[in-house]
């Protein structure tokens, strides 16, 4: 340690080792101060206020935005700052929404902990009304804006590391509220479901949606058949709950402890993830042989399939037409279990077991439904998982690890390390290495695939062939090599796409983890886990080859398609039925939808709106014709844009509405 | 209109060529507070009822053509509170509160006869004897006009009355005969401290931004006044554009910028549209735009319009407004001279600084430096408004003491029925909501930004106002407290929720809630939002709940102790009795009562029952012998 790069921290020497920030310095010295707004991952904000330390020279400033400096003299908790501390969660809690009671995240929350630690025994403040509406309309978050302490992390993780921005700030002073665009429920605007936003949620203001009580009905329902799907990053992190390490592999006791729930039978989405690699691998293969369209990009994350639909629909035949491993599994087990297990159809119940909160909204896709029942009944997360456990007075740490059913328990490593990012790339490898090179190699590891920066390249030769790979995490690093690809700065064959920083294993439906540093620790458990089974290769797989056998022939058959694969559609971010700006409509009213987005109104919409307000007047069209002033059609280069009934008018002008508009009202 | 080879002496032999061609200058205030008093159809009528009579008017100067008279509009003459203002030059007239009806005496009065109109000159408001000249109303007087100086006078939409009087020959100066580094020194050793408030010394300000190698630098005018009752900055926009511009174009030479943003908010609707004409001239003319007076440097402007937020005045939350972000401030470091604008060095200044710069640079550092302090050299303007017979905007140099602005310029205190009340003063709000007010053991201090600091306000960017004995104190703290947490962007905790809750604490203590920790924690939690908001919206937010805690503290525990407010304000303190020796049994009050709370005989004293009444104070109003106490 040198004079250099030391710094004084209460007294008490510190090195300085390249930290970004003061916080930084004075947490690795073993000083945990507080923060919500903070994220290493995540830009500076600079707004809890509670970092603040008091610099010699420089008064009380945020230790998070202070760069550290040699020879700094940094106090942590001098009277003044404790008592401001205190103060400011004060101010927080007397505008939130103190239920701690019934708030489901009772005993994780951030505010209720420092609220503790930092000795707050009394609220001196009036308190806010909080009467908030809450957002309850999609099926994977609940919005609670009543506990919402504007530390807008979400807002920053939403935009920043997924780049899409579906919340934000509105309003001012004590009336600022994080809400969807337009004010509209989260199902209307382009949220993609990854619930980024609910994992960095220090309080209960975002939490993925509960789907617990469904599957105690179905469980309590004597005619119901119910099994349980486990996803790969569940048996590596449910454990937290009951106190065992992040990364610890508890696959068996979660068996045990979903038999005690009174599941009937439990198996493995990584079964279904073994499947999932034999196809994929298989469309990719042809794709790369026949010379179509590359790079391939994942599907197996619904969260980049719905963003994927949302802003790059050109490259939608991209995708892999893969189902999920999620819904790979429940179509072969509507197909396929009522057999096995001696059961009508209609009682069986399919409950999948995920780190995730977008699989929630991924099981109600109408696609993947088999006629009147969904595929998937119903998606819990990890943290319910937990819940139900807790709940049913179960000791998880007491259970004797228990087996899983066959055949759709059995699966081989690689359909385990799914849940950690690389780890479809390199389950695709291991069976493509075994495709192109004609050489059975059991144990072949790819572990160059491995690791958690945002962004990894990596340029494989299997054989004859050489393949170039890359490897994303977060939705905003998906969509600037997207980017790159459209403007030539990069090429690839293969694109794996996780939406969740580090993958699965950090999906918003995970126990709650405020400290990134311990999704390396879940990653290494499921490395773990590949290891300790018996098999390595997905095509090594003897339920899996049973199962073509006897069910779905040939890897890419009819059959295979029907139940494995799917298809993907350009979706509209915003649901918006716009505003009626003549008197409101009726059925029987021909509606002329007017976009008055920013790229439209340039574009002259505002006067092309004006126009046609005065020509249905002037015609006494009042009661025929509604005419509704609206936001962007996603045509935003081709406007000003009108619809006109069912018709879409681009590039529209007065003449061509007033015509179709003599041309339609006739009808009407 | 000029062109692209431009010449500023020719232009100003033209422009004196053609001026000396008219006999008499008429010049309306076309200032907002004028505009909204009708001042455009005062211009109007003048100028039709002129051609009436035959005298030769002109709207425009034209080189061509003598004239009787040229009527122009000019910028804030300053005096609003007498507006509609025209001057009548060379005389030097003022006519204050002109109408369109009085016109035609205007014309013929003063036009053809030369002689001031006596009905509307300036009424000494004590003495009551008119004054004819606006150099002799007091108000005038006793200022010193630098900066707003051809405000007023001048007719902000022609460029070339503004090169006529030596309009940009400092800009010349800084780009022809100065290096940067010259141009920052002066203005270092000038000591000008920035108007916007915080009083940051500007030449350090450019030298710090200078010193950053970048490519790509950026000025910003700093145009989003929003203090309530603050119109300094507008005043200049609209009254002397071509000065902002000018300073503007001097500090991107300092710093090496070679573009730049003026940011009006757009609450000033005709600061925009004169400041937009401005910049296009300027353009037209060569003055902005490419190889700037030959010396190969180019420097463009933007005129962009705020979006009504108070804190975009805070200039991180500025940047991020004019990059099309939501105007919220972010924490410096890194300062906008090292990070601003799109990443790059940004030196953002206010109007009134940016407008003081081309007289420093034109008169040089010593010259500015006979004015003012040596803490503050230089000059201030000040929106002087409240219980003051005179308001209006006003110009003094640092160190001019509150007796003077208040009671020499501002013709002193008015009561609460606007008449003089030599004794009426209670205190002065400086510095709006960033600031705090002042007692009279401070009428004489010097003000600089020194001196107000050291006294728990601030100069801020100008507002003074003045209260007489009537204003109770605890309100004005709850008024700028309030609008503190309306403007507040909602971004740091202390600044959200501790004005909301200091606003809280102010409504316990004027309706009667308060309790004696009521005090402690509002001091408590003001110390807590001082030291630890994010930016100065919210370090200052405190100042006037401090300062008034601090000199008017006796006041507060009335409220709050006796449940008493001593000046009456606070209705829900209000506790109406009747003297029983001063009631006449006249009934009007019973009459009056809106709740039927007064009883009592004819000629008997009468009585009023507390538990019915509301306080609102209606039976004061009727009782024709005081009779009735507190409320």
């Amino acid at each position: 340690m040198t004079e250099q790069n030391t710094l004084t921290l209460n007294g008490r020497p510190v090195a300085i080792n390249g930290e970004k920030n003061l916080l930084e310095v004075i947490r690795k010295a073993n000083i945990d101060l507080p923060t919500f707004c903070y994220h290493s991952e995540l830009s500076i904000y600079g707004a809890c206020r509670l970092c603040i330390v008091e610099i010699e020279g420089m008064g009380i400033q945020t230790s998070c935005s202070i760069a550290p400096a040699a020879g700094m003299k940094v106090r942590t908790h001098t009277d003044r700052l404790r008592k401001m501390r205190r103060i400011y969660l004060e101010l927080l809690l007397a505008n939130h929404h103190q239920k701690c009671t019934t708030c489901v995240k009772n005993s994780m929350c951030k505010l209720q902990d420092l609220a503790a630690r930092l000795g707050v025994d009394q609220v001196r403040f009036k308190m806010g009304e909080n009467t908030k509406p809450i957002d309850n309309t999609n099926p994977s978050l609940v919005r609670d804006p009543n506990k919402c302490i504007l530390c807008g992390d979400c807002v920053r993780a939403c935009s920043e590391i997924q780049g899409i921005g579906a919340i934000d700030f509105v309003n001012r002073g004590a009336g600022t509220t994080v809400v969807p665009a337009f004010g509209k429920p989260l199902n209307q605007v382009d949220c993609v479901y990854c619930g980024l936003c609910a994992s960095v949620c220090p309080t209960g203001a975002i939490t993925p949606k509960p789907q617990i009580e469904t599957v105690w009905q179905a469980i309590g329902d004597s005619q119901k058949t119910v099994v349980a799907q486990i996803a790969p990053a569940v048996r590596v992190a449910l454990g937290e709950m009951f106190g065992l390490e992040s990364g610890q592999v508890s696959t068996g006791k979660i068996v045990a402890a979903l038999k005690m729930l009174g599941f009937d039978k439990v198996y493995d989405t990584s079964y279904a993830a073994d499947l999932t690699v034999l196809e994929e691998t298989t469309e990719f293969l042809t794709r790369k042989q026949q010379g179509k369209k590359l790079p391939q990009f994942t599907s197996c994350c619904p969260a980049w399939v719905k963003f994927a639909e949302q802003y790059l629909p050109d490259y939608l035949p991209n995708l892999s037409s893969c189902r999920s491993p999620q819904q790979m599994f429940g179509a072969l087990a509507k197909r396929t279990l009522p057999e096995h297990l001696k059961i009508e159809a209609e009682n069986l119940f399919v409950v999948s077991i995920m780190p995730c909160t977008a699989k929630k909204f991924e099981a109600a896709r109408p696609e993947f439904r088999t006629g009147p029942h969904p595929d998937v009944d119903a998606v819990l997360t990890t943290q319910e998982l937990g819940q139900m456990i807790r709940q049913a007075g179960i000791r998880f740490n007491d259970l004797t690890p228990e087996s899983l059913d066959m055949p759709m328990g059995f699966k081989t490593g690689a359909g385990v390390i799914f849940g950690t990012t690389g780890g479809v790339t390199e389950a695709v490898l291991r069976y493509a290495a075994e495709v192109l090179t004609h050489v059975k190699n059991e144990t072949a590891e790819f572990v160059e695939v491995r690791g958690m920066e945002g962004v990894r390249e990596k340029t494989i030769t299997l054989g004859q062939v050489t393949l170039k790979i890359a490897i994303v995490h977060g939705l905003k690093n998906a969509r600037d090599l997207v980017e790159a690809l459209r403007s030539g700065r990069a090429n690839y064959d293969f694109v794996e796409v996780m939406a969740c920083p580090a993958g699965c294993i950090s999906g918003a439906g995970q126990p709650v983890m405020y400290d990134p540093r311990g999704r390396a620790l879940r990653a290494e458990g499921l490395y773990n886990a590949d290891r300790t089974l018996q098999l390595h290769a997905p095509q090594d797989n003897p339920y899996l080859q049973r199962c073509y056998q006897e069910t779905l022939g040939s890897i890419g058959s009819k059959l295979a398609h029907e139940l494995l694969h799917t298809h993907y559609q350009h979706r509209k971010r915003f649901d918006d039925a716009g505003f009626s700006v003549t008197d409101n409509g009726t059925d029987e009213k021909l509606p002329v939808s007017v976009c008055v987005g920013t790229s439209c109104y340039v574009r002259g919409s505002q006067k092309l709106l004006e126009q046609i307000l005065s020509f249905v007047k002037e015609n006494g069209l009042d009661d025929s014709v509604d005419v509704r002033a609206t936001f962007c059609f996603e045509q935003c280069d081709r406007g000003p844009t009108v619809r006109i009934g069912r018709m879409v008018l681009n590039k529209c002008t007065f003449e061509q509405v007033r015509f179709e508009l003599q041309k339609q009202t006739a009808l009407v | 209109m000029l062109t692209k080879t431009l010449n500023l002496e020719s232009v100003q032999h033209e422009f004196d060529a053609k001026i000396a061609r008219i006999k008499r200058r008429v010049v309306i205030c076309a200032g907002t507070g004028c505009v909204a008093n009708g001042s455009l159809k005062v211009y109007q009528a003048l100028a039709e009822a002129i051609a009436e009579k035959q005298l030769d008017v002109v709207l425009e100067l034209n080189e061509e053509k003598d004239a009787d008279v040229y009527v122009s509009k000019s910028g804030c003459q300053g005096f609003c509170q007498a507006g509609p203002l025209v001057s009548i030059e060379p005389e030097g007239f003022l006519l204050c509160k002109v109408r369109p009806e009085d016109v035609q005496e205007v014309v013929e009065t003063a036009l053809i006869g030369g002689q001031p109109v006596e009905r509307l000159l300036y009424k000494h408001p004590v003495e009551g004897h008119a004054i004819a000249k606006r150099n002799e109303i007091p108000f005038y007087q006793r200022q010193n006009r630098y900066v707003l100086g051809d405000c007023g006078i001048l007719n902000p939409e022609d460029i070339e009355e503004y090169i006529a009087r030596g309009g940009y020959s400092a800009a010349r100066k800084a780009f022809v005969e100065m290096t940067p580094e010259a141009v920052c020194e002066e203005i270092r050793v000038a000591g000008l401290r920035g108007r916007g408030g915080g009083g940051f010394p500007t030449g350090l300000k450019w030298q710090l931004t200078l010193a950053q190698a970048a490519e790509k630098k950026y000025v910003i005018c700093n145009g989003d006044e929003g203090d309530p009752g603050a119109f300094m900055d507008r005043s200049l926009m609209e009254g002397n554009p071509h000065r902002v511009i000018e300073g503007m174009m001097i500090a991107a030479r300092a710093i090496g910028a070679d573009e730049g943003y003026v940011y009006v908010r757009a609450e000033y609707p005709l600061a925009v549209q004169r400041v937009r004409k401005a910049v296009a001239d300027a353009e037209q003319a060569g003055l902005l735009g490419e190889n700037l007076f030959g010396s190969g440097l180019a420097f463009t402007l933007h005129v962009m319009e705020g979006a009504g937020a108070f804190v975009c005045g805070e200039e991180t939350a500025m940047i991020a407004s004019i990059e099309g972000q939501r105007g919220m401030p972010r924490p410096k470091p890194p300062f906008p001279a090292q990070s601003g604008l799109w990443g790059k060095p940004t030196v953002i200044n206010n109007v009134e600084t940016l407008a003081t710069v081309p007289l420093i640079i034109r008169d040089g550092s010593s010259r500015y430096r006979t004015l003012g302090t040596e803490d503050s050299p230089g000059t201030k303007t000040f929106a002087l408004t409240g219980h003051v017979a005179n308001t209006g905007l006003i110009e003094v140099p640092f160190g001019t003491t509150l007796r003077e602005i208040i009671f020499d310029i501002g013709g002193g205190i008015t009561d609460k029925y606007g008449n003089p009340d030599p004794n009426g003063f209670k205190a002065v709000q400086i510095g709006g909501p960033s600031g705090g007010c002042l007692t009279d053991e401070y009428l004489d201090l010097p003000l600089d930004f020194g001196s107000v600091k050291k006294i728990g306000a601030m100069i801020g960017s100008g507002g003074l106002v003045v209260m007489n004995q009537d204003t109770c104190i605890v309100q004005v703290a709850r008024f700028f407290m309030q609008f503190t947490q309306n403007e507040s962007c909602g971004k740091c905790v202390p600044c959200r929720e501790g004005t909301k809750q200091m606003l809280a604490l102010l409504d316990d203590i004027i309706e009667g809630r308060a309790d004696d920790t009521t005090l402690r924690l509002l001091e408590d939690l003001a110390e807590a939002v001082q030291l630890g908001s994010l930016c100065g919206l919210g370090k200052t937010a405190p100042n006037p709940v401090l300062s008034t805690l601090r000199y008017f503290r006796d006041e507060c525990e009335a409220h709050i102790l006796q449940k008493r407010c001593p000046t009456g304000q606070c209705k829900a303190l209000a506790r109406p009795e009747i003297v029983a020796s001063l009631c006449k049994g006249c009934t009007a009050c019973v009459r009056k009562c809106p709740v039927g709370a007064i009883s009592g005989e004819r000629r008997q004293p009468h009585h009023l029952n507390a538990n019915l009444c509301i306080r609102c104070g209606a039976c004061a109003q009727v009782c024709k012998f005081n009779a009735i106490v507190g409320v």
